[in-house]
């Protein structure tokens, strides 16, 4: 019973305290976890076949007929009712091609079909974040250093402060309303994840050596700004403006519930952080392990699921990123009974307390860290 | 000129609309041939023999037309994945004829060929690849043909009788055909009509019927003028193997004209490694059967794109060309040219070509 679970002395305590679990595992108990996790992969893609075909083929056709129908309203846009719905039905085919289409194709979990259509190196998404940086900031950055400070830039996006590990400044005072901006704007956040906000406040990069990426990026933004904001209310003449009003709104409904699903999944209460220093030397059963300790689910109806794009399966998307996204609730039956065997907390509730907890974070951590806390830190 | 720059107006217009998405990735929801990736429908499935059936496709607009006895791959997609497969062309080409044909015969534990014959209905969509090779009549119309073939190799020969007979040349053709029994011949009556034709000598050998095999003195009796004819051949490997021995051995070797129909994969013994060809670096090198083709590249001298060296980005993916690796997670062997591979997590299995 030697080994932490790479987590602070001070996380174990309070996780122990809140839970009631035992977190302390040996070594061998990590491996075997860890072997447990990789035979419930190995079961589930083992039968993969042509349902999930039909899975993600229906949600593709079904997600280009509401954009189809959305915008297809919205020319009708100057009568409230058909704007509303218009405007409705857009938002909802951009969550969907963001999240459960988009970001799902792009970690891969479409492969396997071998469909050059649905690939994750052909596929480019709605969005002003290009798919390439996307691959980087996303697949690679975040999901391989989950939740480690100073790795993961999905902590704070490099504008907010949320891991007490995070270094307190004046800046965060501000941080309820930074976090109202990132939500309301999260495409641009996500876009500029790889513009390292933070090294540009603190003067560690110079603006000029931003170019070659702003670059990068304005290409998708272009096309992105001209479709919604251009060429679709020009196309419908004297309703200019309600196509454009229509547009702008999908986008932001689009941003205000990606942002609140991604940041349900890793920063609720009772989800862990973790230094480079703890990750030093991680097995792959370490690996699961702190991928599930780091990612939070959120309980729902089937409807909830695929609006998420099946994040409220973070948990299961963290341990699984390849597995198509319709298999991870059979997964989270199989790992739930995995974590109960092991008294490991799985940490699922409803979408009310895992976006009010987060959303107290960020309240708290605009502050700097109590007495108690600063001290493990600095220790 | 005035319709040409509207035309091009419109389609540049449509594509900003459509951004990221293509246009056709929408007009496809109306009627998959309209999709932007070449596929066709299946018009007509008739049965040969018990063992193959013949597909008549219908391709969409991508289609560049093909040649009667070139070969086209067929990607059909068998229980969720898609697997391509070359058949050959053995529609005579018409002038007008928007529709093609392939016979495909069943291989034993083949997954395609199984799909092919008994799920597959008429009016499913597949994918289509361009038709390739230069198996095909010579441009000389008063060559003299000997075609040799044994079982579902006779498909691409059939496209070329067909051809000649469409176009009213009454070609000198000898065909020598080998099939285990008569209910195994493909095109059997269509055949012996053929062989009522002047010019056309037709011998078929039922193997296990007492007929022979392939070999010289049977060729020598049944068309002694072999040497002066352009000659064809496909078939199983062991027939390839004795003609191509036979006319390389009479330095005839430029008169032969080949077409493989079963890709042959050598046995990789358990965790074993293979060569490493870098198909756009041009250059190779030996891969162990347990290092990951990333390091393997990046020993070589390579610096291929990657991001987190553990299977899970999708930053590293590359196009297999040819052979197969193993997972090294799994242990699993697999890839079938043209699979997309993590570099990062397979290995050589065998001889394997990387698009690096």
């Amino acid at each position: 019973m030697n080994a932490p679970l790479h987590m602070t002395d001070e996380q174990l305590k309070s996780m122990t305290e809140r839970t009631g679990l035992p977190l302390y595992l040996s070594d061998e108990q990590v491996e075997q976890f860890g072997k447990e996790i990789d035979e419930v992969r190995r079961r589930i893609m083992s039968t993969v076949g042509e349902r999930d075909a039909r899975y993600i083929h229906k949600v593709i056709k079904a997600q280009r007929w509401l954009e189809i129908g959305g915008r297809g309203l919205l020319f009708a846009g100057i009568l409230p009712p058909a704007w509303l719905a218009g405007t409705a039905m857009l938002g909802v085919a951009k969550i969907l091609e963001n999240m459960e289409i988009g970001h799902n194709v792009m970690h891969g979990q479409w492969d396997w079909m071998r469909d050059e259509q649905i690939h994750s190196t052909s596929w480019e998404w709605d969005n002003v974040c290009p798919s390439s940086d996307w691959k980087h900031s996303h697949n690679h950055m975040h999901h391989k250093w989950t939740n480690v400070v100073g790795m993961d830039r999905d902590v704070g996006y490099g504008i907010l402060r949320m891991s007490e590990k995070q270094e307190w400044s004046p800046f965060y005072l501000g941080q309820p309303i930074w976090n109202l901006f990132l939500a309301v704007f999260f495409e641009w956040g996500v876009a500029l994840h790889d513009l390292e906000a933070e090294k540009l406040r603190t003067g560690e990069k110079s603006l000029k050596d931003t170019v070659p990426f702003l670059k990068g990026v304005w290409k998708k933004v272009r096309k992105q700004t001209l479709k919604d904001y251009v060429i679709f209310p020009l196309l419908a003449g004297p309703f200019f403006l309600p196509v454009l009003a229509g547009n702008f709104t999908a986008n932001i409904i689009r941003n205000l519930w990606a942002y609140m699903i991604i940041f349900c999944g890793h920063f609720p209460e009772d989800v862990a952080d973790f230094t480079m220093e703890e990750v030093k030397n991680e097995t792959k059963g370490g690996w699961y392990l702190r991928q599930m300790l780091g990612s939070a689910n959120i309980k729902g109806s089937k409807l909830m699921h695929i609006m998420s794009g099946n994040l409220s399966h973070q948990i299961e998307h963290h341990l699984f990123p390849d597995m198509p996204s319709n298999r991870y609730a059979e997964a989270s039956e199989h790992v739930q009974k995995i974590c109960e065997k092991y008294g490991l907390p799985y940490n699922s509730h409803g979408l009310g307390r895992q976006f009010g907890t987060t959303l107290a974070k960020v309240m708290r951590l605009s502050l700097p860290n109590k007495k108690a806390a600063r001290e493990t830190v600095t220790a | 000129m005035a319709s040409s720059l509207l035309n091009s107006s419109v389609t540049r217009v449509s594509q900003w609309l459509a951004s990221p998405l293509r246009p056709r990735q929408y007009l496809e929801l109306l009627n998959p041939l309209w999709a932007e990736q070449s596929c066709g429908r299946i018009e007509k499935i008739q049965r040969e023999t018990d063992n193959a059936v013949t597909l008549v496709i219908r391709p969409n607009h991508r289609w560049q037309g093909a040649v009667s006895g070139q070969y086209v791959r067929l990607g059909v997609d068998v229980d969720g994945v898609r697997h391509w497969r070359c058949y050959s062309v053995n529609s005579a080409q018409r002038p007008g004829d928007e529709t093609f044909s392939v016979t495909v015969g069943r291989v034993n534990g083949g997954r395609v060929s199984t799909y092919i014959q008994d799920t597959l209905r008429v009016g499913d969509v597949i994918a289509l690849d361009k038709a390739m090779g230069d198996f095909v009549l010579p441009t000389d119309a008063t060559a003299k043909l000997l075609f040799i073939s044994a079982g579902t190799g006779i498909t691409p020969m059939m496209g070329m009788l067909r051809s000649l007979r469409d176009s009213g040349i009454a070609a000198d053709v000898t065909h020598l055909h080998f099939a285990p029994t008569e209910k195994d011949c493909i095109y059997f009556n269509e055949l012996n009509d053929f062989a009522r034709r002047p010019g056309f000598n037709l011998h078929q050998s039922l193997t296990r019927e007492g007929g022979q095999h392939f070999d010289a003195a049977l060729l020598d009796n049944v068309c002694p003028d072999w040497a002066e004819r352009k000659a064809y051949v496909c078939g199983p490997e062991g027939l390839m193997n004795a003609v191509r021995t036979h006319w390389q051995n009479n330095e005839l070797s430029s008169q032969l004209c080949e077409e493989v129909f079963q890709p042959v994969r050598a046995e990789v013994p358990a965790g074993a490694g293979g060569t490493v060809l870098f198909w756009n670096a041009g250059s190779s090198t030996e891969g162990a059967g347990d290092k990951p083709l990333l390091e393997v590249a990046e020993n070589a001298g390579l610096l291929p794109k990657h991001g987190c060296r553990m299977g899970i980005c999708q930053e590293c993916v590359v196009t297999l060309r040819e052979g197969q690796v193993r997972d090294l997670a799994t242990g699993e062997v697999f890839g079938e040219s043209g699979e997309t591979i993590r570099i990062c997590v397979c290995a050589a299995a065998g001889n394997v070509t990387i698009d690096l």
